[in-house]
């Protein structure tokens, strides 16, 4: 097994057993969802409305309460500087350690979506379109999510100001993506261009996410 | 171990930490098959050198080199950096911490179970670290060492929370480390059993032979 890969398999079992929190975002998700309709009231053509933004920003808002930890665990117990002294190139071990904390944490977000999306009134092509443009979208928050993490893993409840420091990198995304879910069912733009730019958000900061990160850390150490 | 470093050098280091200059022009040379022991009270830079050499603090001034080794690797990369910290996950079991360093870090030397029996810790491979003692925790940090090879061992006081039989075996293959060639520098306030070895004083930057 390469180092990467078994970097993976340690991420998903840290994080699926006892203490890992794999399903706390799923968790916090499915709170926001619930509560919104009581605080909106009965009005279920408003609901329908509302469904892909409230969804969104269930979705965005889990993202960011599971990410503190991402390296914050590996630096108190002394792993980051055994990786940080590692032949395996740092920013590898970003990009896989976002994509093992994706799997564990966004996935479930995407599955949960259509089950949420019902106690939101939405019709089936817009619970179809929310759905998937989560699943291309909540990636893009842990990589941006990343060098948040990145850039406050020394500090002790760095989440909040983790939320802050990458807000501006999501709001575009969580942008992108309401207009995608909402274009679907609504005319005249169509489904394809917030998409198609949700996407290219994706890919962009799949890149970006793992270089800043790997640079936050290097620095952190000092 | 067909590409050995053979010296380990650092030329008048300085380094501050929180604007306060830790090391100032501190020169040490290690040799392969000698420990080069580390003393000084609290707060006189030992972790902070250790930490230096590991690659993981960035001098102010003077540079760190080594003769032999792989040319391919950074010095960094040629170290076992055994500090304070144990890199342990207590949800995983014995096994499986050392197992993910094994092939996370390359260049596979001892097995899992070899290196656990090495520390005396082969009965618990299956239990989670959590309920490891900080002893066994230590023997723990330590069987890393030994499941992958590199020939610089940077030991940042190895032997803490070690009750007597465990310090013995430790530095027992510490010893046999010393002996394959290997390369040693170790912060300790104890007196090490091994034919050769330099010692650095810090807080006095003098080198001395023992």
């Amino acid at each position: 097994m390469s180092a990467l890969s078994s970097l993976f398999v340690r991420e998903m079992k840290l994080a699926t057993r006892v203490g890992g929190g794999a399903l706390m975002g799923a968790l916090f998700f499915l709170i926001v969802v619930t509560v919104v309709p009581f605080g909106v009231g009965p009005d279920l053509n408003l609901l329908a409305r509302i469904g892909p933004a409230i969804l969104w920003i269930g979705a965005l808002l889990a993202t960011l309460l599971s990410l503190d930890r991402l390296f914050q665990a590996d630096r108190d117990d002394g792993g980051l500087d055994l990786i940080l002294m590692g032949e395996t190139p740092l920013e590898l071990v970003v990009l896989v350690k976002c994509l093992a904390h994706w799997t564990a944490t966004g996935l479930p977000l995407v599955i949960a979506s259509p089950v949420l999306a019902i106690f939101m009134n939405m019709e089936p092509v817009a619970i179809g379109a929310t759905t998937l443009t989560l699943a291309v979208g909540t990636p893009a928050l842990t990589f941006v999510g990343a060098i948040g993490a990145a850039l406050t893993v020394s500090l002790r409840r760095g989440g909040l100001l983790l939320a802050i420091l990458v807000l501006p990198l999501t709001v575009p995304v969580m942008i992108f993506g309401v207009s995608a879910a909402t274009a679907a069912v609504q005319e005249p733009v169509p489904f394809a261009t917030p998409f198609s730019i949700l996407a290219a958000l994706g890919l962009f900061s799949m890149v970006l996410g793992p270089i800043a990160g790997a640079a936050a850390l290097r620095f952190a150490g000092d | 171990m067909s590409t050995s470093v053979k010296r380990l050098i650092g030329r008048s280091l300085s380094l501050d930490r929180g604007g306060r200059r830790v090391l100032q022009d501190l020169s040490f040379e290690a040799v392969a098959g000698s420990a080069l022991v580390v003393t000084g009270s609290n707060g006189a830079g030992k972790s902070t050198l250790l930490r230096l050499i590991a690659g993981l603090l960035r001098p102010v001034a003077g540079e760190i080199s080594v003769e032999g080794g792989d040319p391919e690797l950074t010095i960094p990369q040629q170290c076992h950096y055994f500090g304070h910290m144990d890199a342990l996950k207590p949800q995983l079991s014995v096994e499986e911490n050392l197992g993910f360093w094994r092939t996370f870090a390359g260049t596979p030397d001892d097995t899992v179970i070899e290196a656990l029996d090495r520390v005396g810790l082969a009965r618990l491979a299956t239990l989670p670290a959590a309920y490891l003692s900080a002893g066994q925790r230590r023997r723990l940090a330590f069987a890393r060492l030994l499941v992958t090879k590199r020939p610089i061992w940077l030991l940042d006081e190895p032997t803490s929370a070690l009750d007597a039989a465990s310090e013995a075996r430790l530095l027992e293959i510490v010893g046999e480390h010393l002996t394959a060639g290997g390369l040693v520098v170790a912060a300790t306030h104890l007196a090490l059993p091994f034919e050769r070895m330099d010692s650095l004083r810090l807080g006095a930057s003098v080198v001395e032979a023992a």
